[in-house]
């Protein structure tokens, strides 16, 4: 007998189960064989193969077993934990066993999925069966501990889909609190003139929306606010957000905008970051008519006061006694505790200059989309006039989609939303102008309510399709028609031709893509991200807003590209996630927490340093001190555990003898092992 | 009529046997209690007299030393088949100790080493020991100098481990004292507290709640204050990692640990589990950064089995 | 069990390396989910034990796959800055570092035992990662053990010379 651990429990009687998957396992492992090796493994009862574990006739299968050979471990060989670790622990404790005594053995995503051949795939699978079983002898009965769920919730973005699932939140009763870095809310959308395919106005829908925001009283707003720390878990955030000042008051400006009125600057001069630059603005100004806060904001950048701090200073005087304007404005820090958080930073577009083939940044007319459709929108820089930048209206307008989208050497992904807004600009140019518009796509992509109906219509309305890449966009003419035209190369696949085309204007339908800064606030949170850098849902298909962060949610497009419908209702979605947990009031922690040996440790402080967490602490001071870990605050990395050099921290779920014990059933068959 | 016992030495440095002696007066009552009826280190029995004895007629054995030779193992198994308790007495019989370190080592390696390249053997010819001599018609045999070196346990059946180089008298005598009043604890296990030498060690107070190393130096390399924790002064220190029972000598000599109590009985292995406590606190997340601090520790074997590498998890591998 | 080893010998007819992988549940481990639910082929060679962190891992456990007959070790841990933990995956840097060099020194090639952050979203990585250490592990054979301990211990049967009877060695543990 060894000194160390525990003694192995006598009275093992294991139950395994071999999945089929229907055929997803089956066709690959031979399951018959590997409930045939368990069948023969020590301390095995009983062991079956069957068609859908999952299902309720399989569940059945081991409720009435626990039953009939009193079994007290189980093994289910089948898909990842991931995806039905908890199923099985329910049916266990359905049928009076602790659900902890149950192991999963993944033979589904890591063998019959992943190595094709029958031989090599059922050795593997034998081979973690039984190392499960090994492991599973060593299980222990556990309880679940609580935590409790903080009922307010932080939004990071103030987009439509921040918005949507600050409202959703807000007006269930629930404390929000919102943080958008711009100066107002709005996002994306606020810079949009008409959505497809309704063409409904995108500031008819979004502005109330906004405004509602600002009057909700659950609703904490800050604007040019980040947050820079979070600490914590699911149920209990500690958040910490700076608040750049924006040197206007919130809480004493009426909006009556005499103070960008008064500016020294008679003229706007500096290139308005709303309207991408395509329009001038103070340097104290309001981002745009309907921005919320109604707050004009004040760049130090371009303010003389804080360039040189010799300015007159003529907005103080404009505002007068209620001194709204606080030049002397510091970065503000807010820390708020919230049990869940939701993650709607939205997307940036592709950068089109990285394709100089376009001619982006080098002949003035040509704009991205985004560009465009301020260029359509009635309170953008040309009150909606589409105007060049020499002031021409075009006859002719040529829009490649695709641009940066569904191409190896940039992004390999559909953008989704390019084809219909595309559409959509192609429309309201042509009814706006009356120009010959031109779209160059590679296929196009409708799926959507209304979307195919919205096409047939640009079709009948005389739009011309084109289908091909372009090749490049160049000033270069080559007959008299081309003088004074940016002519776009495309072979036309339908034709079987290559053709020039001439024209006034290029529109680039830009993709979509990852925020450059995602990255920085994924970490903070410890969301994961997708290979192309958008955050990464629990599952694809079953928790699409869950994140492997517990108790952060995402919504929009900083999961993925989509579209305004798709993005309220992951804002929707999201906010009902986070509705859930709040209402449960609590939530089950995975009970794998570290304990210490307080008879055995001996107080080295080796482990204190590494929990990220603080749950370790030294206590008996004065008597025999030893480490102690609070388990409201573990969160079960163990990696205290593999670190005491005594052998005195243990883990639930992950005992040093349980691991060993499946090291040792894997290698099992190895000679000599 | 006394119990008998017997004391025997295999592959070690004789420091065992001192620590009997180091008992000092304290060795009389347990002369008076037991009868020595074989002791190759103090008196002249020979191997036959053991082999006389009826098996199981010993009360126990102490045995100090790795087995290296196949003399040693002959005579273990002798000892073994006579007593009905074995102790392994020191971190070689436990462990392996320091001539386990030569396991590091090819059995042909060590024997050119030590026989023709040492820089003061003269041995023009390259002679190396063999098992067999004959001279003008007299046979001459030696043991076997075999190509591992295995602890105790490897070999034969063990009951009961006091750990140490040297174990401390202390522990020899309260052994002896539990075996007279029948007070010894489960067999197999290890005489001496369960729990890590910083439990006992004089600095503790001193260690900072945060225990972190940004570089390694060595006990000459620097000034160690007497009063701090070695490991917060950047010794490498095996404390945390070692079992306790020695009475902290090293420390209070103010020498870092070097892990002779070998590790608790939850540790599976000493080498391995003193190495992760000690690298989890190296501050530094940086692979380069790391490299460096721990060149600081040349010799990581040496270091984190000096008194184990017998005992090595995968040694245990080749007896089964 | 014994009959799909054999058939495996006489059908590929060469070294099939066992490797143990101790996979982070967080990116690694979903990684061999990703890998799977895009049906990406990969060598059959690694058996994964998961735990929570890469910080998880023991050196202790490293050693006892060497010891019980794995041929190379694989730890996955999520990349720096995005340890699940926090610092779980830099602790786990840490003691690799220093084990790769006490390994070395029992005769454990480098080629044998690797740490690789493998992010949740890196199934082609993970399967690259696989295929490459199997290769690697391949071509270095299968690992005889500690500094060949078990093959110099083996030999203690063996012994030729004044043996007078062969040893058999009992184990005791302690």
């Amino acid at each position: 007998m060894s000194e160390r651990g525990q003694k192995l429990p006598s009275d093992v009687r294991v139950g395994v189960y071999v999945c089929h998957c229907g055929v997803n396992i089956a066709a690959v492992v031979d399951v018959r064989q590997v409930a045939q090796l368990a069948r023969g493994l020590p301390g095995v009862v009983v062991a079956r193969d069957y068609n859908y574990m999952c299902s309720d006739p399989g569940q059945e299968l081991i409720r009435q077993d626990i039953r009939d050979y009193a079994l007290n471990r189980i093994v289910v060989a089948s898909c990842s934990p991931h995806l039905h670790e908890e199923t099985f622990r329910h049916a266990a404790a359905a049928g009076g066993l602790n659900p902890y005594l149950v192991h999963m053995v993944n033979i589904r995503e890591h063998v019959s999925w992943v190595h094709p051949d029958r031989e090599r795939a059922t050795e593997k699978a034998c081979e973690l069966v039984r190392a499960a079983v090994r492991r599973v002898v060593w299980h222990e009965p556990l309880e679940q501990a609580r935590v409790s769920i903080h009922p307010d919730v932080l939004v990071v973005g103030g987009g439509i889909a921040g918005i949507h699932a600050a409202l959703t939140l807000a007006n269930a009763g629930k404390r929000v609190y919102l943080v958008e870095r711009q100066p107002s809310i709005g996002g994306h959308m606020a810079m949009f003139d008409k959505t497809f395919p309704t063409l409904d106005c995108a500031a008819c829908i979004l502005t109330p929306k906004m405004s509602a925001v600002q009057a909700h009283p659950n609703i904490t707003l800050w604007t040019l606010a980040e947050v820079t720390r979070v600490e914590g878990y699911v149920g209990n955030y500690e958040v910490e957000i700076t608040r750049w000042p924006r040197y206007v008051r919130e809480d004493l400006c009426s909006g009556c905008l005499k103070c960008i009125e008064a500016c020294v600057y008679k003229d706007a001069r500096f290139p308005d970051e709303f309207n991408l630059g395509l329009s001038k603005r103070k340097p104290i100004y309001l981002p745009f008519p309907q921005a919320v806060p109604q707050v004009p904001v004040i760049d130090p950048a371009t303010c003389i006061q804080f360039k040189s701090g010799k300015c007159k200073k003529t907005c103080v005087e404009a505002c007068g006694e209620r001194g709204a304007i606080d030049l002397q404005a510091v970065p503000k820090v807010e820390r708020v505790r919230v049990g869940s958080v939701i993650l709607a930073t939205g997307f940036q577009t592709f950068d089109p200059r990285r394709m100089p083939e376009y001619g982006y940044g080098i002949y003035p007319n040509v704009y991205t989309s985004l560009e465009v459709e301020r260029l359509v929108n009635a309170s953008g820089p040309t009150g909606g006039e589409i105007v060049l930048r020499d002031g021409r209206r075009p006859q002719s307008v040529g829009i490649i989609h695709c641009v940066g989208s569904r191409d190896r050497r940039h992004n390999p992904w559909c953008s989704r939303v390019c084809c219909m807004y595309s559409l959509k600009l192609a429309h309201l140019i042509r009814e706006r102008t009356g120009a010959e518009v031109f779209n160059f796509y590679i296929d196009m992509r409708t799926p959507g309510k209304g979307f195919e109906e919205f096409y047939q219509r640009l079709l009948e309305e005389g739009v011309h399709f084109i289908r091909g890449r372009v090749a490049g966009v160049s000033d270069w003419a080559l007959d008299p028609s081309e003088e004074g035209k940016l002519v776009l190369r495309v072979e036309d696949t339908l034709l079987g031709i290559v053709r020039r085309i001439p024209v006034d204007m290029v529109v680039l339908a830009v993709g979509l893509e990852p925020r450059s800064d995602a990255e920085e606030l994924r970490r903070l949170f410890r969301v994961s991200c997708s290979a192309e850098g958008f955050f990464l849902e629990r599952h694809p298909k079953l928790a699409p807003v869950s994140t492997f962060a517990e108790g952060v949610f995402v919504a929009g497009c900083c999961q993925g590209p989509k579209d305004i419908p798709d993005t309220v209702a992951q804002a929707g979605a999201a906010a009902a996630e986070a509705l859930a947990l709040i209402d449960r009031g609590s939530i089950e922690q995975e009970p794998n927490t570290a304990y210490v040996l307080a008879d055995h440790c001996s107080a080295c402080r080796t482990c204190v340093s590494l929990c990220p967490y603080s749950a370790i602490s030294i206590v008996g001071g004065d008597g025999r001190p030893h480490a102690e870990i609070n388990p409201a605050l573990c969160k079960g990395c163990g990696t205290c555990v593999a670190a005491c050099p005594s052998g005195s921290i243990r883990q639930h779920l992950f005992e040093d003898e349980q691991i060993v014990a499946e090291i040792e059933g894997i290698l099992a068959g190895v000679a000599g092992g | 009529m006394k119990p008998k016992v017997a004391f025997y030495w295999c592959a070690s440095c004789g420091g065992c046997e001192e620590a009997v002696l180091d008992l000092g007066e304290d060795v009389l009552p347990v002369l008076e209690a037991v009868e020595i009826v074989f002791w190759p280190v103090a008196l002249d029995w020979k191997r036959e007299d053991v082999e006389a004895l009826p098996d199981g007629s010993l009360a126990a054995a102490f045995i100090n030393g790795a087995i290296r030779t196949s003399e040693q193992e002959e005579m273990v198994r002798l000892l073994r088949r006579k007593a009905q308790l074995v102790f392994a007495v020191g971190a070689c019989a436990q462990l392996g100790g320091i001539p386990g370190l030569a396991n590091l080592f090819d059995r042909e390696e060590i024997l050119e080493q030590v026989y023709v390249r040492v820089p003061s053997v003269v041995n023009p010819e390259g002679i190396k020991p063999s098992c067999r001599w004959s001279d003008g018609g007299r046979q001459l045999e030696l043991p076997e100098f075999w190509e591992g070196v295995r602890t105790l346990a490897q070999v034969v059946e063990v009951d009961y481990a006091l750990p140490g180089c040297p174990p401390t008298p202390a522990l020899l005598a309260d052994a002896v004292q539990r075996l007279l009043n029948g007070t010894l604890p489960e067999r197999g296990s290890v005489l001496a507290p369960d729990h890590a030498l910083c439990q006992d060690c004089p600095r503790q107070a001193s260690k900072p709640d945060s225990l972190v190393v940004r570089e390694f130096k060595r006990p000459h390399q620097a000034w160690i204050d007497p009063e701090r924790c070695m490991l917060a002064q950047g010794f490498l220190c095996l404390g945390p990692a070692t079992r306790s029972g020695c009475g902290a000598r090293c420390i209070h000599g103010n020498m870092p640990c070097t892990g002779c109590f070998g590790p608790t009985g939850r540790v599976r292995d000493f080498g391995a589990k003193a190495l992760s406590g000690l690298a989890s606190i190296v501050a530094s997340q940086d692979e380069k950064e790391l490299e460096n601090i721990f060149r600081g520790i040349p010799d990581p074997a040496g270091t984190f089995y000096r008194y184990s590498l017998p005992s090595l998890i995968g040694s245990r591998k080749a007896q089964s | 069990m014994k009959q799909l080893a054999d058939n495996r010998a006489e059908s590929s007819n060469g070294f099939e390396p066992k490797i143990v992988g101790f996979f982070c549940n967080w990116c690694t481990y979903l990684a061999a989910d990703l890998a799977g639910t895009s049906r990406l082929h990969y060598a059959p060679n690694v058996r994964v034990v998961r735990v929570m962190c890469s910080g998880r891992v023991d050196p202790q456990f490293v050693l006892e796959a060497f010891a019980k007959g794995a041929d190379g070790v694989l730890i996955g841990g999520c990349h720096p800055g995005d340890c699940h933990y926090q610092e779980g995956n830099y602790k786990a840097l840490r003691r690799y570092v220093l084990l790769r060099r006490l390994l070395e020194q029992l005769g454990v090639e480098p080629g044998r035992f690797r740490l690789e952050w493998i992010s949740a979203s890196e199934g082609e990585r993970l399967r690259a990662v696989i295929n490459e250490m199997v290769e690697q592990v391949r071509a270095l054979g299968p690992f005889r053990g500690f500094n060949r301990l078990p093959v110099k211990l083996a030999q203690l049967h063996g012994q030729k010379e004044c043996s007078k009877e062969p040893a058999s060695v009992e184990t005791v543990e302690l």
